[in-house]
């Protein structure tokens, strides 16, 4: 097979998942469990971001719940102001004061248009901010994971202590449409399950158009030799900045599509623990391979909604073991086993060689 | 004069518990490049053992101070666990460390979790410390100035440790160059398991403090986890009197922020306040001059 054509096999992988997702996976799934694996698609969007940022570009992003928030955060707002029609007042603010007009910064999530356009530019203009100042001051490694799982922590804490806006630890909740279509409709929620896995395809399609480009190579070279990159001529704070950003956007959009599949947006799906969520699935799967954050993730999504459900405690154990083993004796993850494999046969296979040889 | 007063001596107190729980991470941390994200839950082992050492020994008055010992212990033999089965695969790869101990915190929280009681366990304060001493008009509880005096002791023992005995001077060399301190005959290995024992069991020590002033339960570890590593990271590594003052300034001023706000807005404040010093300052207060390119 020419190198051309080879460069174009992972597509076929993509189209592989796209048909799983969208074709078997309806078909055969009750709405229960199409809802639930809709659930595992958006933090598996997060993830692909997250193998963009980390696998890539050597970035160990441990607060992805920030951007997670803020595109859940603008599509739960949306929502709720849907859900209590016109000039309504979210349940959530009357109870806690009866009189409090709606907050300003409330007021144009009224607009669907408007909300589409900050699950994006929200995250962007974010991301962008902190990426500037992080990466021109040249922080990185442990530093900068400790950097951003600070900041998830802060934004939890904000959003619980801050009732009065965003409903504090309890959250968002109580939405009845979807852009104009109600949430009861089981059809409705085949939809958004078509779109949510629409999405996480074409994230992927991203990723892989990221990867092979010469911006790709450029921030694998900047994960390896940061330095080396740099007397080159190229700034390496440039390079991981855009890998920062689109992991951000996706992982944004991954949040705003996690609110109308679970129906409820809290802390609790954003802070610092389900931040480290968001990375086992990437580390589990191989964080550099195309397929490794998307696969590891559903497959640590499944796990965690079946086994907490029969044995919460259990899981957590599984969870913890899972990091330690993993990062001690597969730091690439599975994906990395086909090539240990490719690479043991093609010993063995040289080996056979030398022996007949001799 | 109440009001100024107050929330000075209580982020004093604070800053110090803070101390208490970074000095063990800049050891770790500063000194060998080991991210542990288990340092909280070291401090839950600690909170957990005055606990069990009060239910053992009926007398609070003397449980307390033998609770200090025997959670340096504990939290101590932990450490050395950790390093011996987790850590020592990863020297080269600071980044991995933190991930594998993400996964041995989690396990030690749901382990707390199934083994203790789940609404969290309480310590009780001996009467000797069950008092407060009147500070310019404002009654300051002694058990506030029983953490600073115990940072102050810990701070010292371990400048001591670092500065004067022969382990010390082991431990400076092995940070400092690695293979020519095995060359001259330190046994880097050994220097690496002590290191995290004296780490670890400061958190262990910690624990024992906050256990005094806080609930115990399985999310104590992180709630100090991330502000101890800022403390670290804000003050320089490498050093101490970089640890000491961040510890202090994040202390006083989250209680000064937690006057005119919330508790919880007050936190938020301080934690980004941190993050932009360090976008000014990326290398922390003080910085040890080294050669290396990173």
């Amino acid at each position: 097979m020419t190198t051309k054509l080879k460069s174009f096999l992972p597509l076929l992988g993509i189209a592989a998942l796209a048909i799983a997702l969208l074709v078997v996976a309806p078909a055969v799934l009750s709405d229960l469990r199409l809802n639930n694996l809709a659930k595992y698609c958006c933090w598996a969007m997060v993830a692909v971001g997250i193998g963009l940022a980390w696998g890539r570009g050597g970035m160990l992003v441990m607060g992805q719940g920030v951007f997670f928030a803020l595109g859940a955060y603008a599509m739960g707002m949306h929502m709720q102001l849907e859900s209590v029609g016109d000039g309504g007042i979210p349940t959530f603010m009357i109870l806690y004061d009866p009189l409090a007009p709606l907050p300003a910064f409330w007021e144009p999530f009224r607009s669907g248009a408007f909300t589409i356009a900050m699950i994006v530019v929200a995250p962007v203009v974010v991301a962008s901010i902190l990426g500037f100042a992080i990466f021109k001051r040249r922080v990185k490694g442990a530093y900068f994971a400790i950097l951003t799982q600070a900041l998830a922590v802060a934004l939890a804490t904000l959003i619980s202590g801050t009732i009065k806006y965003t409903g504090g630890d309890t959250g968002l909740s109580g939405f009845t449409s979807f852009f104009g279509y109600t949430l009861d409709d089981p059809l409705n929620r085949r939809l958004i399950f078509t779109i949510t896995a629409t999405l996480l395809v074409g994230c992927l399609v991203v990723a892989w158009q990221l990867y092979r480009s010469r911006f790709g190579e450029l921030l694998v070279a900047t994960r390896d030799a940061e330095e080396r990159v740099r007397f080159l001529g190229y700034d390496p704070a440039n390079i991981k900045l855009v890998a920062f950003v689109v992991a951000a956007v996706m992982a944004s959009i991954g949040g705003a599509m996690f609110v109308p599949i679970v129906g409820i947006m809290a802390p609790k799906s954003m802070d610092a623990a389900a931040s480290i969520f968001f990375i086992a699935g990437v580390a589990l799967g191989g964080r550099a391979a195309l397929f490794g954050p998307v696969l590891g993730a559903l497959a640590v999504g499944y796990g965690q909604s079946t086994l907490s459900e029969q044995w919460p405690g259990t899981w957590i154990y599984v969870l913890g073991l899972l990091f330690i083993v993993v990062t001690i004796a597969l730091p690439g993850g599975i994906a990395s086993l086909a090539t240990r494999g490719a690479g043991l046969l093609a010993r063995l296979r040289s080996s056979d060689r030398k022996a007949a040889s001799a | 004069m109440d009001s100024l007063i107050a929330p000075f001596l209580n982020g004093t107190a604070d800053g110090a518990l803070l101390l208490i729980a970074a000095l063990g991470l800049a050891l770790t941390f500063g000194q060998m490049g080991v991210i542990n994200m288990a340092h909280g839950e070291f401090l839950l082992a600690g909170a957990l053992t005055a606990y069990v050492t009060q239910q053992v020994i009926a007398s609070t008055d003397l449980s307390i101070l033998l609770a200090l010992p025997i959670a340096f212990v504990v939290a101590g033999a932990l450490g050395v666990v950790l390093e011996a089965t987790v850590i020592r695969w990863m020297y080269e790869r600071p980044l991995d460390t933190l991930l594998a101990t993400v996964g041995v915190a989690m396990i030690l929280r749901q382990f707390v979790l199934d083994a203790f009681p789940s609404q969290g366990v309480g310590v009780v304060t001996p009467d000797w410390l069950d008092h407060q001493i009147d500070v310019f008009g404002y009654a300051w509880p002694l058990r506030q100035l029983f953490t600073i005096l115990l940072a102050g002791a810990c701070l010292s023992a371990l400048a001591a440790l670092l500065k004067f005995t022969s382990f010390g001077r082991q431990i400076r060399a092995t940070v400092q160059n690695r293979a020519l301190a095995e060359t001259l005959g330190v046994s880097t290995r050994m220097v690496d398991r002590i290191t995290f024992f004296v780490g670890s069991g400061l958190a262990g020590v910690a624990g024992v403090a906050i256990s005094l002033i806080a609930a115990t339960d399985s999310t104590l570890g992180t709630k100090y986890i991330v502000a101890a590593f800022l403390v670290v990271v804000a003050g320089g590594l490498g050093q101490l009197k970089g640890t000491i003052i961040a510890a202090w300034v994040v202390g006083v001023s989250t209680a000064f922020f937690t006057d005119w706000t919330t508790g919880s807005i007050a936190q938020v404040i301080v934690f980004v306040l941190v993050v932009i010093f360090l976008q000014v300052r990326p290398q922390g207060l003080f910085t040890v001059r080294t050669r290396g390119l990173a």
